[in-house]
């Protein structure tokens, strides 16, 4: 019976940790059943197995990192088990699988599997020998790549494609963040520092994920425009709304209102509502705005989907249940797929403004601070008036300032009238 | 040409046929070295079954070319026994298929002398003898056993596929001091190429690069030779490029000139006459696999002849052998390209 092999999950998984096993050797198992969860870099998702049978064997102790296409576990007739002490300890913190220079590790890659029986890596995998000796020398990962010779065996054309292709990538990568390859692997402190003063602290999927889009949109160039929110409104309306919507057990948020008002006016300037796509500006016909939330692994960011379609209600509902989903680990691919804008808010611990970081390949990304009283003249008397600054980082390449600035100034305008943002 | 004052060392050549390119260097070997005689079935009156001692026995006369009766193990070991004492016969089977019956003294003797007498003895000795089928000769005398011999170790095993290489290998067979099978193809007799005159010595254990090529390549050796070069052609003006290694030695095997090759063009053919089981083409196809294994982009394949005896209906004897067609689909197969349209090919 085949083996069982961690599979592609994501379209910039590589490999993935292998965080719990869900059954145990000796089980019986169920096509359908959940072996194990797989921690991606962007979801924990449910590996279930595709054969009926017994598990014989756990190839990877929990926690292994493990390429795509490589074995985890064994399914049999229940003749040749394994005990769960042949599998290896769980290294947490091992260089399973990357050689450290080599960010798309190719895929001999040794020390995932049990000792008594090596893994190969490869094995699902059908290539010519040229073709793996080109994916050698060129870094590739044969398993993303389409075999079109005869029973789909990979060979040179393939791998020749794959090069080019990977090149032209490589020209306009940071119009193409997505496609770039994932170094997770931490490297001991003490290679770096040379001494024993920095501890090294193994990062999550997630964190490595952010990291690395994060450095990616480094590239972009970017600029960044801020407004002071005259919020007094803003509050009150808020205050009203919960009143009303108490006995629906419904409590909105002012980063509710952030997102529904942001929804609106991306309505109104589909050119915000975009981002670059290789020569070309992507106008998205859906306003799907992400909110950033953090975890105790990172930063999460789902996404609220047809934001500019759905009442403030739905939308505080929603977002509340998407922030506790992040923060238990439970979110779905979907729910972090398909953002539009993304709206980041450090309000709540004080900050009084700041810039945030694109979310490529997303245009924009709104900067939300915390509400802070400051002195106005109204009617000729001084007094308080609760202000945010809201601050807009914009993908130069999609906006210019001037519309960027027309957007802002109507995000603000909805803001400061909020009856406008529910109408 | 103005030879008489243009005296240079430029070689100047006709165009004969493998045959008449025998029947010369055979003329030239006795003139060349007295202790060369010919020994063969009807070698001498007859002027040889195929005529490629024609004239020989009217110019030498009997001492030369002996006219044997029919029994090979018999004109065979008095051959070696010659060969022992320090003559350099030259045998002529009239085809591969009766070499059988001299068989021992060709495997257990020409070919353990050196070895077993502890080098005091060289064998130089030469059997020519034609292979091939294609003639409508049936099952018992249309066979292509010269794997048989390119199995022993002590012999050499040579397969000329040109009037040239005729040449130049019949004489280089002749001055080697060990035991040479020298194979000849019943279909190769009349075909024409330049030929260098003056004397021309190949290095035995050299095969040819005969056209070059870099998609694929197509070992083959004797008659394949020629099939293979008129495929390659053929597929070269539909855009493939496509080589042609001639192996002309089946013992010693060049195996450098055959991987050089193969690692070129990461895809290989090996075009046989003889049987696929066991034959010459699983040899080759392990020395690539050996050799280049991570420059393969394709399985090698083999197109060798069909698994029976060979019938002797010529629509059979034609469906049996390997044709120039079975190549082209085979080629196009390891290549992954879409079968030819048309059938015009199919000979």
């Amino acid at each position: 019976m085949p083996d069982v092999i961690m599979p592609r999950l994501s379209d910039t998984m590589e490999e993935g940790e292998l965080s719990r096993w869900m059954k145990q050797v000796g089980d019986e198992i169920h096509k359908g059943d959940v072996l194990a969860e797989i921690e991606t870099d962007k979801a924990t998702m449910d590996l279930e197995a595709f054969d009926n049978g017994i598990l014989e064997q756990l190839l990877v102790a929990a926690g292994a990192l493990v390429p795509i296409g490589a074995p985890v576990a064994r399914i049999g007739d229940g003749s040749n088990i394994v005990a769960d002490g042949a599998a290896p300890a769980a290294p947490t913190t091992a260089p399973t699988t990357a050689p450290t220079d080599a960010p798309t590790a190719v895929a001999p890659a040794p020390a995932t599997a049990a000792p008594t029986s090596p893994a190969r890596p490869t094995g699902e995998l059908r290539t010519s020998p040229l073709a793996r000796k080109i994916g050698r020398e060129h870094g590739l990962d044969l398993h993303t790549i389409v075999g079109t010779g005869p029973q789909g065996r990979i060979t040179r054309t393939d791998v020749d494609a794959a090069i080019a292709k990977q090149e032209t990538a490589v020209t306009t990568a940071a119009s193409a963040p997505v496609s770039a390859p994932l170094a997770v692997i931490p490297q001991p402190a003490t290679t770096s520092t040379g001494s024993t003063d920095s501890v090294a602290v193994p990062v999550s999927r997630i964190r490595a994920v952010t990291a690395r889009r994060l450095t990616e949109s480094q590239a972009v160039p970017h600029f960044f425009l801020t407004s002071v929110v005259d919020v007094e409104r803003l509050i009150a309306f808020r205050a009203d709304a919960n009143a009303s919507l108490a006995a629906l057990g419904i409590k909105v948020s002012l980063n509710d209102l952030f997102v529904r008002a942001s929804a609106v006016a991306l309505r109104a300037h589909p050119e915000v509502n975009a981002s670059w796509g290789d020569g070309v500006i992507l106008r998205h016909s859906h306003v799907n705005v992400g909110v950033a939330v953090a975890t105790d692994d990172g930063l999460l960011v789902p996404v609220v989907t047809d934001a500019d379609q759905k009442s403030l209600g739905a939308i505080a509902t929603e977002t509340r249940a998407l922030a506790g989903l992040a923060r238990t680990g439970g979110l779905s691919l979907a729910q972090m797929s398909g953002g539009t804008f993304t709206i980041s808010n450090l309000g709540m611990f004080g900050i009084d403004s700041f810039t945030a970081v694109l979310n490529p390949p997303e245009a924009g990304i709104l900067a939300i601070g915390a509400a802070s009283d400051v002195p106005a003249v109204r009617d000729g008397v001084l007094v308080t008036v609760p202000t945010v600054k809201i601050t807009l980082t914009v993908d130069h390449r999609v906006l210019d300032g001037a519309v960027a600035a027309a957007f802002l100034r109507d995000l603000t305008t909805l803001l400061e009238e909020p009856l406008r943002i529910v109408l | 040409m103005n030879t008489d004052t243009d005296n240079t060392e430029a070689v100047t050549t006709r165009t004969i046929t493998y045959r008449q390119a025998l029947n010369e260097t055979l003329r030239a070997e006795l003139e060349h070295d007295e202790k060369v005689f010919l020994i063969g079935e009807e070698i001498g009156v007859f002027e040889g079954s195929y005529k490629i001692t024609a004239g020989l026995l009217e110019d030498f006369g009997p001492d030369r070319v002996l006219d044997a009766p029919i029994a090979e193990e018999g004109f065979v070991g008095a051959a070696l026994g010659a060969a022992m004492l320090g003559m350099r016969p030259v045998v002529e089977i009239m085809t591969i298929n009766f070499s059988l019956i001299a068989i021992d003294q060709i495997v257990n003797h020409a070919a353990k002398m050196r070895s077993m007498f502890a080098g005091q003895v060289s064998i130089p000795l030469v059997i020519r003898m034609p292979g091939g089928g294609g003639q409508q000769l049936a099952a018992t005398h249309s066979q292509n056993l010269e794997v048989w011999y390119a199995h022993i170790p002590g012999l050499k095993v040579v397969a000329p596929s040109t009037p040239a290489d005729a040449k130049a290998l019949l004489t280089a067979a002749i001055r080697d001091d060990d035991p040479v099978i020298f194979l000849e193809n019943l279909s190769l007799y009349s075909a024409k190429g330049e030929v260098p005159d003056g004397e021309q010595i190949a290095e035995i254990g050299k095969a040819a690069v005969v056209k070059t090529g870099i998609d694929l390549t197509i070992v083959s050796y004797s008659r394949g030779t020629t099939t293979a070069l008129e495929v390659a052609n053929q597929l070269e003006a539909e855009g493939l490029s496509i080589e042609v290694v001639d192996l002309r030695s089946l013992r010693p095997l060049d195996r450098d000139t055959i991987c050089a090759s193969v690692k070129k063009t990461g895809h290989a053919v090996v075009f046989e006459d003889d049987w696929l089981s066991y034959g010459i083409g699983a040899e080759i196809s392990a020395t690539i696999g050996e050799g280049v294994f991570d420059f393969l982009d394709a399985p090698v394949r083999r197109v060798a002849a069909a698994e029976v005896p060979l019938p002797y209906a010529k629509s059979l004897e034609r469906a049996a052998l390997p044709s120039a067609a079975d190549l082209a689909r085979v080629v196009r197969e390891v290549l992954n390209l879409a079968p030819a349209t048309a059938t015009s090919n199919d000979k």
